[in-house]
């Protein structure tokens, strides 16, 4: 089954036409994922290696049946991309585009979850279900296909975790990157509801970082709601207050935010929580066998 | 982007927020032909992107321009919490009748704004909202329904105040913090203290303003302010490379790509024993001139003794970060610096091969993180 991206996806690429999106849409067809179209208004008409462009993303719905929209636009542009594809009817938009501001994505966030559209990003790597369909800048070929879900705020530690399941001999349903930025469109409980109810998903990997409260309500949710059994990670154990380390979401203002608190919350709750990319990767092995 | 109190001001007083009329000030002289300016007594405020500025006295009373001159000689150069003086805002003096603080922030957590207003202004929010919770009055605004005239009401009644003409100021300064918070790309506003002066008037005595990076595109003006000074010389300079870094207190300089991997990877080199120097994140692009770069930023830290390069490569293709490590060691001293080298993703063995086949001396390749971080930490202690 896997969640999100599924052998039903088909794929709207907004900006196609740009490096970024050429690059990478490309790409994911390459990997099987079904792109039917890309959206670069003034360009409708046209095509990127056989794959037809529609000058609007209702055009794409319409003409080649797009449910999915993978977006790459830059970050000025990016919102009204959301929104587009949204009236549009499109069920799941992935935002990879970063520096989207704050704002602009407070208001729109209240705007689609009203739509029960599916947001995932923006400022993420995007969405992989191994097997199946790719939307983004996973680097599929270091996952293979199986039973662990993983939900990151990060790419390249999602790799990096990832890459050590795959040392282990163990595949991932699929790997959700829910972005980097203060406001992005699904939380971790948005994406463990799903894997909780995906039949394929084993088990939840949680990849966490300082900055917010999302792994406490997840932590919380985890232990209302979820049977399958939850284990985590955390960065940014050795971040200083009140600085950014890259990602916009990642600092960390007063007492709560840090990695400890997190990593507290977490085992509070049952949850346990790895020291290391790779005792994460262990923890995993000795659970599933 | 933190601004500075006079610069938060200039933005309260474009949404018609009342504050006191003042002017800047880098010099004792400057300071005392503000004064003059001004008339009358004046407060001399220390501009510093940190808190506590009263108690380690950035903020003095003086009578007249003589004795402005005279705080301004004491308080320019004063180091506060790291940050040194190099700019004074000389303001109006105001006599104080009460405190009030108000505030509106961008909740992340409820993804709405938050409004918070107290009558126990002038001390830390946090400890008014931790000894007196009810005092403090929490009020979230839908951002798709945006600001209505009932927000202030229920902060300023639900607040306690109960004279009739600040009921009203207050009502008005509200709405006009909310316009200054949209308007401006705010991730924080706020006015501690907010005060009444003895005639009834208020108006905000300090300014918080937290401007979001991302949307500074829009406000060219405000981008304008930062001042590069305020930072850390190497954080700044790592700015202008446009590579992302924080300095931190080690001796292991670490370098990945990617804030999350970058972030783990500090925790790592800690978790094998060793002191992280910094994060850096090479970005996505990890071309081999930015690698150069990150290079010449981490090496700018006197304190470094080794260098772990921690690279996943998903966009960022390791053949080229290998080329750009090899450029680096062409084109700068690195010559003292063991080098530890963990490649894997994206054209990982074409990576590794390029620098085997460079055959330095200084590179140390190691085939996971745990055991790079290790080496990396084992050679600064060597090195």
């Amino acid at each position: 089954m896997a969640i999100i991206l599924d052998n039903d996806t088909r794929l709207v690429v907004a900006g196609l036409t740009g490096s970024e999106g050429r690059f990478h849409g490309l790409r994911n067809r390459a990997y099987g994922t079904n792109l039917v179209a890309g959206v670069t208004p003034g360009k409708g008409g046209q095509d990127v290696e056989g794959v037809p462009i529609f000058d609007t993303v209702a055009e794409a719905v319409d003409g080649a049946g797009a449910n999915t929209s993978l977006i790459f636009v830059p970050a000025r542009f990016a919102v009204d991309a959301i929104y587009e594809a949204v009236d549009a009817g499109i069920d799941t938009v992935i935002c990879i585009t970063e520096h989207i501001p704050a704002h602009d994505m407070l208001r729109a966030y209240r705007y689609f979850r009203g739509q029960g559209t599916t947001m995932i990003g923006p400022n993420c790597p995007g969405v992989l279900s191994p097997g199946k369909a790719n939307a983004g800048i996973i680097p599929a070929e270091i996952f293979s296909e199986g039973g662990v879900g993983l939900v990151s705020r990060s790419g390249t530690l999602t790799y990096q975790i990832g890459h050590e399941l795959t040392q282990l001999g163990l595949g991932n349903s699929t790997i959700v990157g829910i972005g980097g930025d203060p406001v992005v469109g699904s939380s971790f409980v948005d994406v463990i509801e799903k894997f909780e109810a995906d039949e394929q998903t084993e088990l939840i990997v949680l990849v966490g970082e300082i900055g917010g409260d999302e792994e406490e309500k997840a932590a919380a949710y985890v232990a209302e709601h979820v049977t399958k059994p939850v284990l985590a990670y955390i960065a940014g154990f050795s971040a200083p207050p009140g600085k950014t380390m890259g990602h916009a979401g990642a600092i960390i203002s007063g007492s709560s935010g840090t990695a400890q608190g997190k990593k507290e919350a977490l085992e509070a709750r049952g949850i346990e929580v790895g020291t290391t990319p790779t005792e994460v990767a262990q923890m995993v092995a000795s659970r599933l066998k | 982007m933190d601004l500075y109190e006079y610069q938060g001001k200039d933005l309260f007083r474009r949404v018609g927020i009342p504050v006191s009329e003042g002017r800047l000030a880098t010099t004792p002289e400057e300071a005392r032909q503000a004064a003059e300016e001004l008339g009358g007594p004046v407060v001399v405020k220390a501009q510093v992107l940190t808190g506590g500025r009263g108690k380690a006295g950035g903020v003095k009373l003086a009578s007249d321009p003589a004795d402005a001159e005279a705080k301004a000689r004491d308080i320019l150069g004063l180091d506060i919490n790291g940050h040194v003086v190099r700019t004074l805002w000389i303001e109006q003096a105001s006599d104080i009748e009460r405190e009030y603080y108000l505030s509106v922030t961008f909740d992340r957590g409820a993804k709405k704004p938050l409004f918070m207003f107290t009558t126990q202004g002038g001390v830390e929010i946090e400890q008014v909202a931790e000894e007196s919770p009810d005092a403090l009055v929490r009020l979230h605004v839908d951002p798709l329904e945006g600001f209505q005239p009932w927000v202030a009401r229920r902060l300023v009644y639900g607040g306690g105040v109960e004279d009739p003409s600040e009921q009203k100021q207050i009502a008005a300064i509200v709405g006009q913090l909310y316009r200054a918070f949209v308007e401006f790309d705010a991730m924080l506003c706020e006015i501690n203290p907010l005060i009444v002066t003895p005639d009834g008037e208020v108006k905000a005595l300090d300014s918080k303003f937290t401007v979001d990076d991302s949307g500074l595109f829009r406000h060219p003006d405000v981008a304008e302010w930062r001042d590069p000074t305020a930072a850390d010389p190497i954080e700044t300079f790592a700015r202008e490379k446009h590579v992302t870094y924080v300095k931190l207190d080690g001796d292991v300089g670490v370098l990945a790509n990617g804030a999350g991997l970058g972030m783990s990877t500090v925790d790592v080199v800690a978790h094998a024993g060793g002191r992280p120097a910094n994060f850096c994140d090479l970005g996505g692009g990890g071309s081999a001139e930015g690698v150069v770069d990150a290079l010449e930023v981490i090496t700018r830290d006197e304190q470094v003794r080794s260098i772990f390069f921690n690279i996943f490569g998903g966009i960022t293709r390791c053949d080229e970060v290998a080329r750009g490590i090899l450029a680096a060691l062409d084109r700068l001293d690195m010559s003292k610096y063991p080098i530890v080298v963990r490649l894997d993703g994206t054209n990982a063995e074409e990576g590794r091969q390029i620098l085997a086949e460079a055959g330095r001396e200084n590179i140390h390749p190691e085939a996971t993180m745990l055991d790079g971080a290790r080496r990396a930490v084992e050679l600064a202690g060597t090195a």
